[in-house]
């Protein structure tokens, strides 16, 4: 008699648990669906960012692989060829015809074409390139210091963030560009670089040529390809869905560091 | 916090501490788990190593393909081996009666919706809690006299382990004095969630994260490089599952209120079979008197067999 008892309240026991869970998980749903928990849910970001950019060294530098970690083929995410007339007439001349236009918050507002670009202090790295879904690919880059484009054109001091303009539109109309954005640290970081190669060859247009943004301590979505102006601002919050890039705009997070 | 005293029942079993740190862990696990199975769904596949391009083929996959038919099949390839796994792994029902490409079913993800923006903001947020109070609980473990007290199983735990295991395969319970202390298996599996699973998950979720890669350029070759990192945090998420599965049953049959007050108030009760004393019996306790004896009661007749 015992037994059953115990058998009987074991499985009532068992079907109250199985109903918990499942108002717990349409709890979950909803509260995702509603505009201020996902605000809350937010803190995570927040928190990690601050608790990395006191606690990481300023200068840590990301892993550097050799040649032989290399990726048999880097793969191309995203947009593989923007669906953009002008980027199409610019990339069947070789980019020839390429300036890059760097202003906003700066002393000197210049532009800059693929071979003034060379001419800068560049660096060659072999990184790990993370992406958001998860994989991770390895490949060769070189290009210009980030940092060292920025001294030519000379920030003023109340520039707080770096905003790449790209020539990839992510609407079918051929609308919302791609955009990303980075703070003043991390674009004077010395592996922060505008890669116009990968694997010793002209950077592709499957991975961004001319120019891509490699930010190798955050994620492939930070790292901005076909990049056609970049913009020093004080704050993003007009640029845009406010976020501070295309994917931010979407509700992925602005520090992509994890 | 008092001691608890040798001879009275019931007693208090769990300080307020150790309850704090349950529950914190009871309700960040299992979101943690399923939003994390959520962005594993955004790329559906696991490798060794640093990158997940390096030639070789994935150590699991779930995909879904077009069949014979033309009808959609869920396929998990692990080690080389196909399986088929329509309706739970690469197809299954979004709940509504429609079927979705998707590697784990909309009711073990959190959301439950393919959603990798909101998965991550759920994810991230819950793994500060989980990885403070993880830390807490190995630190108050370390530094209390919960490890020797309690945890640390003792030389005779070691001889009786073999009678233990038998015990509990033939779901055999001690009760009275016996049940007072945790066995030289729950002992070993507190130990373990404590000291192993819960820092490996933490430290293998850490290593997926580039900027913290950076902090000691290289040290996530220890684990075996970055994808394979996630292979592991893959893989102490289901150690974590099994514990749980095992802990909820032993929950359930050990006398389930019982277990549930004292996690909740501290206070466990002990039917005193083996040494009975007057006052134990006595005292009603202010819960109803049968419900408290009943959920001891299964071990009544398991007792005697063991000694």
């Amino acid at each position: 008699m015992n037994e059953d008892k115990g058998l009987t309240r074991r499985s009532l026991l068992a079907r109250a648990f199985a109903g918990m869970t499942a108002l717990a998980l349409a709890g979950c749903q909803k509260l995702s669906e509603t505009a201020w928990f996902p605000r809350i849910l937010g803190v995570g970001e927040k928190v990690s960012y601050r608790a990395h950019r006191l606690f990481l060294p300023r200068k840590a530098m990301a892993q550097e692989f050799t040649d032989a970690d290399r990726s048999p083929a880097f793969r191309s995410n995203g947009t593989a060829l923007p669906d953009n007339p002008d980027y199409q007439a610019l990339a069947e001349d070789g980019f020839a015809g390429y300036r890059l236009a760097v202003g906003g918050l700066v002393e000197r507002p210049m532009s800059f074409a693929l071979d003034d670009l060379r001419l800068l202090p560049n660096r060659t790295q072999t990184t790990r390139h993370d992406c958001v879904e998860g994989w991770s690919a390895i490949a060769r880059w070189r290009g210009v210091r980030l940092g060292a484009l920025l001294e030519e054109v000379r920030p003023k001091p109340n520039a707080r963030y770096v905003v790449f303009y790209c020539a990839d539109p992510m609407e079918a109309d051929g609308t919302s560009p791609y955009y990303e954005s980075i703070d003043m640290e991390d674009a004077f970081h010395p592996q922060t670089i505008l890669a116009y190669e990968m694997n010793g060859e002209p950077l592709p247009i499957a991975n961004g040529a001319p120019l891509r943004l490699r930010l190798e301590r955050q994620l492939g979505y930070k790292m901005a390809k076909y990049v056609m102006r970049i913009e020093l601002v004080e704050d993003f919050s007009r640029i845009g869905g406010g976020k501070g890039g295309y994917w931010e705009d979407q509700g992925y997070e602005w520090y992509a560091g994890i | 916090m008092t001691e608890p005293e040798p001879t009275i029942t019931p007693y208090r079993r769990h300080s307020l501490a150790v309850r704090i740190m349950h529950w914190v862990a009871a309700v960040t696990l299992p979101i943690l788990i399923m939003s994390g199975l959520n962005i594993f769904n955004a790329n559906p596949e696991l490798h060794w190593g640093q990158s997940s391009y390096t030639g070789a083929r994935p150590l699991l996959e779930v995909r879904s393909v077009q069949g014979p038919g033309g009808q959609v099949m869920g396929v998990t390839r692990i080690f080389g081996h196909e399986f088929d796994t329509t309706g739970f792994l690469g197809v299954s029902d979004r709940g509504d009666g429609r079927m979705e490409r998707r590697a784990f079913p909309a009711w073990l993800t959190l959301p439950g919706s393919r959603w990798l923006a909101m998965a991550r903001r759920w994810h991230l947020t819950f793994a500060w809690l989980f990885g403070i109070n993880a830390i807490c609980l190995a630190g108050y473990t370390l530094l209390g006299p919960h490890l020797r007290r309690d945890l640390l199983p003792t030389g005779q735990d070691w001889r009786s382990i073999g009678a233990t295991l038998k015990d509990h395969l033939l779901l055999r319970r001690p009760a009275g004095e016996a049940a007072r202390r945790y066995n030289v298996l729950q002992k070993l599996a507190y130990l373990g969630v404590i000291f192993l699973l819960f820092p490996l998950a933490v430290v293998n979720g850490l290593g997926l994260s580039p900027a913290l890669d950076a902090l000691l350029p290289g040290w996530v070759d220890i684990f075996g490089g970055r994808q394979a990192m996630r292979t592991i945090h893959f893989i102490i998420t289901w150690a974590l599952v099994a514990f749980t599965a095992v802990h909820l049953f032993q929950v359930a049959v050990t006398g389930f209120w019982n277990n549930l007050r004292s996690m909740i108030t501290g206070t466990y009760r002990v039917a005193a079979v083996a040494a009975p004393e007057p006052e134990a019996e006595a005292a009603p306790g202010p819960e109803p008197a049968a419900e408290g004896t009943a959920d001891a009661e299964p071990g009544t007749e398991a007792d005697h067999e063991r000694r």
